[in-house]
């Protein structure tokens, strides 16, 4: 199984197998999580190190409260505090958490590749928590794990991704894991942030909204940073709202039921209107649990943990 | 001291022609060349079974000194010329201080000098500190003896100020050398924008990029008269804007690097930073139409880029390594197993691309295998193989993307000047 030879890079090549075995052994961490002491011995003993060269809230938290459930060691790593601003090269860094001998390395980097380069440098295993634009495949496993518990399984939905295409690595690993699990993904965004050829990787894309969202089962809405707009790609917040902004009115043009997802931090009233945020629909906050389960999941698979029983 | 090179090939790259011949060697010259030549005294060297072709030039070296010597020197660089086949070469000015001016380029020519293993002809800066905003003193520097001009890797991006360099380096009788790249269509971009960079979630730098650089020089070119030499061509969009130019008689010139005519995109996958030049690795169509290209002779030269750095520097996430591979040591190797062997060029064409096109581009008189003619030569052996080991370079750069690569037909004895510099 290429998924967990040693680490978890991506989610590009991974098997609808694969991605099964990390949602049901997910499904058995949040049972733990439902537990009135959520702490099991799975994982005495091992060392997690959560190092984040960008800032990030949810999935460092996510992570951190994953290993703790576990009973793993953790310790976080952020750029402020360590020696990376002063200079010290990824590859530095890595033969200095070898040294401390650390079982599992959990890496957000803002540059594509960056695990890739560390899982060649270091013996414990590599979670990647989000490469620059290239992958972000524990999202994206939370995404579909939150999908298949509320709609039964994943075959043969229509799951809708929608804004900053080009530079989200939560829009590539969803396409890679949602189409091995047997959905039809669909891709809609502005035209320049839409990237090149990305309809040879199976997804379908559509420029208008209205005909992305039409019988999506899930949709799932993507941050439109600032940033993009000063360098160009689109004209400013209050057209794109208008355009690809997802609200009530829109939201009918799906599915019956459809879900609503965001893998946060929300724009409100940019890429999703606050009532549909907050709405019936919005499974948002799901997803921030469901996260925690599946991390320990991956935790867990990655540590030797194996297929078999996790939680006595 | 006489120099007998026996029983070989002799390739001739202008009348396109192979001729089983011996040339005897004396005082730095070329006295005679022909058929079963005796020359007593003579040291013989055996060249049976190889081709024997006039010193390889590689117009596009980076040797990064002064400024780079952690990446290489001038003599480390001669030395992997050597090694690689190459008798001469031109240099490009973004060392540090910048070839801007007359001390640096005679700096560079005195270094190579006292290095003495190969002839080292600067290119000099368009602008200066290659800052594109004032010219630099081309003509000074062709006096000291800088062979053309070039911004290379900073293009110059105010097209007034292309077409004043393009009419003055015109009036001196040198070519411009144009590193084609959009600054804005470029922009961060790190590798060539298609499926790969889509799926590795890398900046892509688009053909245009080129295309649009390239469309406006030679239209400079067309303006202003300068010959025009387009640096390592990457996408089939500037094959097609050279070959219509060249149809109808702009004076533009243009060259392949053995990366761009054997490589794709494809080899990004996995993101070693090895893979990472400018111009980026293109795709399958665009290695097509450059191997076309220079079997049609819209494409003249064959020149590396070499480019070298030091590990520490490549050894970085993909984004922050910088561009660039060393060229020099598998240029020939390339050349034979990619071109030669799979009939895309003749035997007489490859040399011709590496010796006599770049010199009349750099207004070098042409060495040709003949009586009184400078003993530069390089002996090829066509069946030699060898996989490519970066550990085995005379550069100090280590940085290709060919490691562990089989190649076949390796250059096995360099001669500048009546001097053996290599043999293998």
């Amino acid at each position: 199984m290429p998924l967990f030879k040693k680490d978890l890079l991506g989610l590009e090549g991974a098997g609808a197998d694969e991605i099964s075995l990390v949602l049901d052994t997910a499904a058995s961490m949040k049972e733990v999580l439902g537990r009135q002491i959520k702490k099991v011995p799975a994982l005495r003993g091992k060392t997690v190190v959560n190092l984040f060269y960008e800032p990030s809230t949810r999935t460092r938290t996510s992570f951190e409260l994953a290993a703790k459930y576990l009973s793993a060691d953790s310790v976080n790593i952020a750029t402020s505090t360590s020696s990376t601003v002063k200079g010290e090269s990824l590859k530095d860094t890595a033969a200095t958490l070898t040294a401390l001998g650390a079982d599992l390395v959990v890496l957000r980097h803002s540059m594509a590749g960056a695990p890739h380069m560390l899982a060649g440098y270091i013996k414990a295993a590599v979670i990647n928590a989000g490469d620059g634009a290239h992958e972000h495949p524990t999202q994206s496993l939370l995404d579909m794990y939150t999908v298949r518990e509320k709609k039964g399984g994943i075959k043969g939905l229509e799951v809708a991704i929608v804004g900053d295409i080009l530079h989200s690595r939560v829009a590539r690993s969803n396409i890679w894991g949602f189409t091995a699990m047997g959905a039809r993904v669909r891709l809609c965004g502005p035209a320049t942030l839409m990237p090149a050829e990305i309809e040879r990787t199976g997804a379908h894309v559509y420029s208008r909204l209205e005909e992305a969202l039409d019988g999506a089962d899930a949709v799932i809405m993507l941050r439109i940073q600032l940033e993009r707009q000063q360098q160009g790609l689109f004209p400013g917040t209050r057209e794109y709202a208008g355009l690809f902004g997802l609200n009530e009115k829109r939201l009918k043009l799906a599915a019956p039921g459809a879900l609503v997802m965001h893998p946060g931090p929300v724009n409100r009233g940019v890429e999703i209107a606050h009532e549909v945020a907050d709405g019936i629909q919005s499974v948002i906050n799901e997803q921030v649990t469901n996260g925690v389960a599946v991390r320990m999941a991956l935790l867990y698979l990655l540590m030797g943990g194996g297929a078999g029983e996790v939680v006595g | 001291m006489k120099l007998l090179v026996k029983g070989g090939t002799v390739v001739d790259p202008v009348r396109g022609t192979l001729e089983d011949a011996d040339i005897l060697v004396e005082n730095g010259l070329i006295v005679e060349v022909g058929p079963g030549i005796e020359a007593p005294g003579a040291e013989v060297l055996d060249a049976g079974g190889r081709l024997v072709a006039t010193g390889l030039l590689d117009m596009h070296v980076h040797l990064r000194e002064p400024g780079y010597e952690a990446k290489e020197t001038i003599e480390t660089g001669c030395r992997a010329a050597a090694r690689g086949g190459f008798t001469a070469l031109a240099c490009m000015p973004n060392t540090s201080p910048i070839a801007d001016n007359r001390p640096v380029v005679r700096y560079i020519m005195e270094r190579a000098r006292e290095a003495g293993l190969s002839r080292v002809y600067p290119v000099g800066a368009i602008t200066r500190g290659s800052s594109g905003s004032e010219l630099a003193e081309m003509a000074d520097m062709r006096e000291a003896g800088a062979v053309a001009f070039s911004d290379d890797g900073r293009p110059v991006a105010d097209s007034g100020l292309m077409r004043s360099a393009m009419q003055y380096a015109s009036m001196l009788g040198a070519a411009i050398i144009s590193h084609c790249e959009d600054p804005g269509l470029a922009a961060g971009g790190v590798m060539n924008e298609g499926f790969t960079s889509t799926r590795l979630g890398l900046k892509g730098i688009p053909s245009a990029a080129e295309e649009v650089m390239v469309a406006r020089d030679i239209i400079l070119a067309g303006l202003t008269g300068c010959r025009l030499h387009i640096a390592h061509v990457s996408t089939a969009g500037s094959v097609r804007l050279i070959r219509e130019a060249k149809s109808r008689g702009v004076p533009v010139t243009a060259e392949v690097t053995p990366h761009h005519f054997t490589l794709t995109d494809s080899e990004v996958e996995g993101f070693s930073t090895a893979t990472k030049v400018n111009p980026p690795l293109r795709g399958e169509a665009d290695v097509a139409a450059l191997r076309e290209a220079m079997a049609d002779g819209t494409i003249d030269v064959i020149a590396t880029d070499h480019a070298p750095h030091t590990a520490e520097e490549k050894d970085v996430e993909y984004d922050r390594a910088p561009f660039g591979m060393v060229g020099l040591e598998t240029a020939v190797g390339l050349v034979w197993t990619e071109l030669v062997d799979k009939g895309v060029i003749s035997p007489a064409r490859a040399v011709a691309m590496m010796t006599v096109n770049p010199a009349r581009i750099l207004g070098l008189k042409p060495v040709l295998p003949e009586t009184g003619a400078a003993a530069d030569l390089t002996v090829i052996d066509p069946a030699l193989k060898e996989k490519v080991d970066p550990a085995s370079f005379f550069s100090r750069g280590r940085n290709t993307p060919f490691a562990g690569r089989e190649l076949k037909g390796l250059p096995v004895l360099t001669m500048v000047g009546g001097k053996i510099v290599y043999r293998r």
